[in-house]
């Protein structure tokens, strides 16, 4: 029973640890992974002593492309499964004058995501077993003035998974896509977000868990959020443009 | 953002600045003046209100746990029902608990809380064997009896005023079952009351809840309640639900008649002198928490709190004194709670001490500050003190004659310039 193991990319996020925490409450063994040790370290520790689990801890750079072939051979287990977490909003004003920081968004939200998929999804083939769980964004479904630059990034990534999804559909391995709207985190502190929008990071969290249970394709925290990107996708482009939306 | 204390008098508005990590935490209050840490703000008075709080709940990880002796290290945010919910079902409890488990190991810590046990136990910080403290210049200090003390000893019930605590080692007792036998016994009046508290001195818990309604020669009557854990080694834990308090009760509801009667009822429902029953954590340790927002009861404003503590010799005469000054001015606190505290520990400003403790509940109104003022000068005159966690109103001087350490508490605040970056309403008010 404690021998699953699941491997988190990006697992600083607050989304992350919320999910990190759903899993091991329902005895999964962890692998976390992402850039800053110390501070993964303390998670470690505080889900070891709650959910009495295993937890590793390792060093993960998303936009460290040449790196991650190593980082995955050196993972002390093979992850049953994976979260994909790890994202950057950066500033879209900034972006669009200083291409470093566009490439940034581009290279954690998209490149990295590709990258090290490729490489879990080779891995899952060949042993026959394996999900991926990725979180993308409601952000991703119709490229805004406000953040179109992390959207498009996004949407690359959204339409990604759902092309991992039907090639390793035929392998048994489940990939599932998170949208999860609205998030109350430290990313997201201090701006007006409405409340019945707003999910934490524990529900993200146990969205995500129920979903990689029912092999769910896409899902998102609030169903609402279905809805509100379906009325946003049919808005004409004529009447879009015009939009301060 | 508006803001108060779980009294919720005063409120003000406040800038809001969340903890995020050790790294970025100096970054985001250098040059804010006055700050002042925030915990679960159920604190009641005005302790945690400033023109910026920091609110430290982020900080909630567990980072150890020795299992040979209970000893576990957690970041200042970890609540007491964190604790329980990962411990008690291992067998393990804390030394020492407030009334609530909703409060933060760094609230415990700077309030230097007390439970039932205090007579036997002691308060919170004599469970602490260390902490880190964020200095006033974001360096960050090791402090426990031996290292850094002067810091220890002025943190450990320092309201804040002495640093930001990241996080701390605590020992945890361990129990051999989740359920908690008790005791209840019915006693006809105050010096009934003081009789059973020596009686049952043996007893780890105590407390007593007395009709501050009743006159004359019962004056002061009430049920004394005490208990021990069980040994059967049942752990099973679950917390209980909660039930919501969803809208404001308008505040006349709580009358002196409601009081009275409620009093009464509750004096008489235990019929027989002595009752035994076995009872769970929950419902022994935090019998409010099960109603959320409770502080709602009182409609608009209140609950104001008012807990003193007297010396022992004069503990008797006073609070007898102080019930008849209340009922002259009639003037019901619609609970009265008694505890009885073993000796003081050495922090600057801790609150217990030893003798009697009262806490009472009023609603706030027009007549109640002038009252408070004249009991205040009763308790000083006594050789008393006020609850600081609980306060939002006391003067300069009644603090200062009754904290006697309050100078060298003050001194240390001038030696690492605390005050120049971490104050309070209360602070201020105190002049600390
Ligand atoms: C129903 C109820 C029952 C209670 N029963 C008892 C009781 O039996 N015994 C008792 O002693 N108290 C009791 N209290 C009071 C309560 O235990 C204290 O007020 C406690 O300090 C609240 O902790 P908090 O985390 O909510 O802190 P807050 O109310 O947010 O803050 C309290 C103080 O702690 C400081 N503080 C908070 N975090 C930190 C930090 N990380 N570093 C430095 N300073 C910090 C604040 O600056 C402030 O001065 C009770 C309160 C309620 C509501």
């Amino acid at each position: 029973m404690n021998d699953r193991w699941l491997l988190i990319l990006g697992a600083n996020s607050d989304i992350a640890v919320g999910t990190a925490h759903q899993f091991a409450s329902n005895n999964w063994n962890l692998m976390l992974a992402s850039r800053n040790l110390s501070n993964l370290n303390k998670m470690a520790s505080d889900i070891k002593i709650k959910h009495n689990v295993r937890v590793k801890t390792f060093e993960f750079d998303a936009a460290a492309f040449d790196n991650h072939k190593t980082f995955y051979q050196k993972l002390t287990y093979k992850p049953n499964g994976v979260v994909l977490a790890f994202g950057y909003l950066g500033d879209q004003e900034t972006a669009q004058n200083d291409f470093e920081e566009a490439k940034k968004s581009l290279d954690v939200n998209y490149n990295g995501a590709v990258s090290i998929l490729e490489i879990v999804a080779d891995d899952f083939t060949e042993r026959g077993e394996g999900f991926i769980a990725g979180i993308s964004s409601v952000a991703g479904e119709r490229g805004r003035q406000e953040n179109y630059i992390y959207g498009s990034a996004k949407a690359g990534f959204t339409a990604y998974l759902s092309g991992l999804r039907q090639r390793l559909f035929k392998k048994n391995i489940h990939v599932l896509t998170i949208k999860p709207g609205f998030v109350k985190t430290k990313m997201t502190f201090g701006r007006d977000l409405p409340n019945i929008l707003t999910a934490s990071p524990e529900q993200v969290g146990k969205a995500i868990y129920k979903g990689v249970i029912k092999q769910k394709n896409v899902i998102y925290v609030y169903p609402v959020w279905r809805l509100i990107m379906l009325v946003i996708r049919l808005i004409p482009e004529p009447i879009f443009k015009r939009l301060d939306l | 953002m508006k803001t108060s204390g779980w009294g919720r008098y005063p409120v003000i508005d406040s800038e809001v600045v969340r903890y995020n990590s050790d790294d970025s935490l100096f970054e985001n209050i250098d040059g804010r003046n006055p700050v002042i840490p925030y915990g679960f703000g159920r604190s009641y008075g005005d302790s945690a209100l400033s023109d910026t709080i920091l609110k430290m709940r982020p900080a909630k990880r567990m980072l150890h746990f020795d299992p040979e002796n209970g000893l576990l290290t957690c970041e200042a945010g970890v609540l007491l029902s964190e604790i329980l919910e990962t411990f008690l079902p291992r067998g393990w409890f804390l030394k020492v608990t407030p009334g609530t488990k909703y409060i933060t190991i760094g609230g415990a810590i700077a309030s230097d809380v007390h439970g039932k046990n205090h007579h036997q136990y002691g308060a919170f910080s004599e469970y602490v064997s260390e902490f880190s403290l964020m200095m006033p210049n974001g360096s960050i200090k090791a402090c426990s009896r031996t290292k850094n003390k002067d810091l220890f000893y002025a943190t450990c019930g320092g309201m804040g005023l002495t640093g930001i605590i990241l996080k701390a080692t605590i020992s945890l007792q361990s129990v051999q079952s989740n359920t908690i036998v008790q005791q209840t016994i019915k006693t006809a009046c105050l010096k009934e009351i003081f009789q059973a508290f020596e009686e049952y001195y043996n007893e780890p818990y105590s407390v007593a809840w007395i009709d501050c309604t009743a006159t004359g020669s019962s004056l002061g009557r009430g049920l004394l309640n005490v208990g021990h854990f069980k040994e059967d080694h049942k752990f099973e834990y679950k917390a209980p639900g909660k039930l919501n308090m969803p809208l404001k009760l308008p505040g006349f509801l709580l009358n002196k008649w409601s009081i009275k009667l409620f009093n009464q009822l509750y004096y008489q429902k235990n019929l027989k002198s002595e009752n035994r029953s076995e009872t769970t954590v929950d419902s022994f340790f935090y019998p409010l928490d099960i109603l959320k927002n409770w502080n709602r009861l009182y409609g608009e404003e209140g609950p104001l709190q008012y807990q003193f503590v007297l010396p022992k010799k004069t503990s008797f005469d006073g609070i007898k004194e102080v019930l008849n000054y209340l009922q002259k001015k009639n003037m019901y606190s619609s609970l009265g709670v008694l505890k009885l505290f073993g000796k003081e520990n050495k922090n600057l400003l801790s609150f217990p001490m030893e003798g009697y403790t009262l806490a009472l509940d009023f609603k706030v109104d027009d007549k109640i500050f002038q009252i408070l003022d004249d009991l205040d000068k009763i308790i000083s005159g006594l050789g008393g003190r006020i609850y600081l966690a609980k306060d939002a109103r006391m003067s300069v001087e009644i603090f200062n004659t009754g904290y006697s350490k309050a100078k060298e508490f003050r001194s240390i605040r001038d030696q690492y310039g605390m005050n120049k970056i971490f104050n309070s309403l209360q602070s201020n008010r105190l002049n600390l």
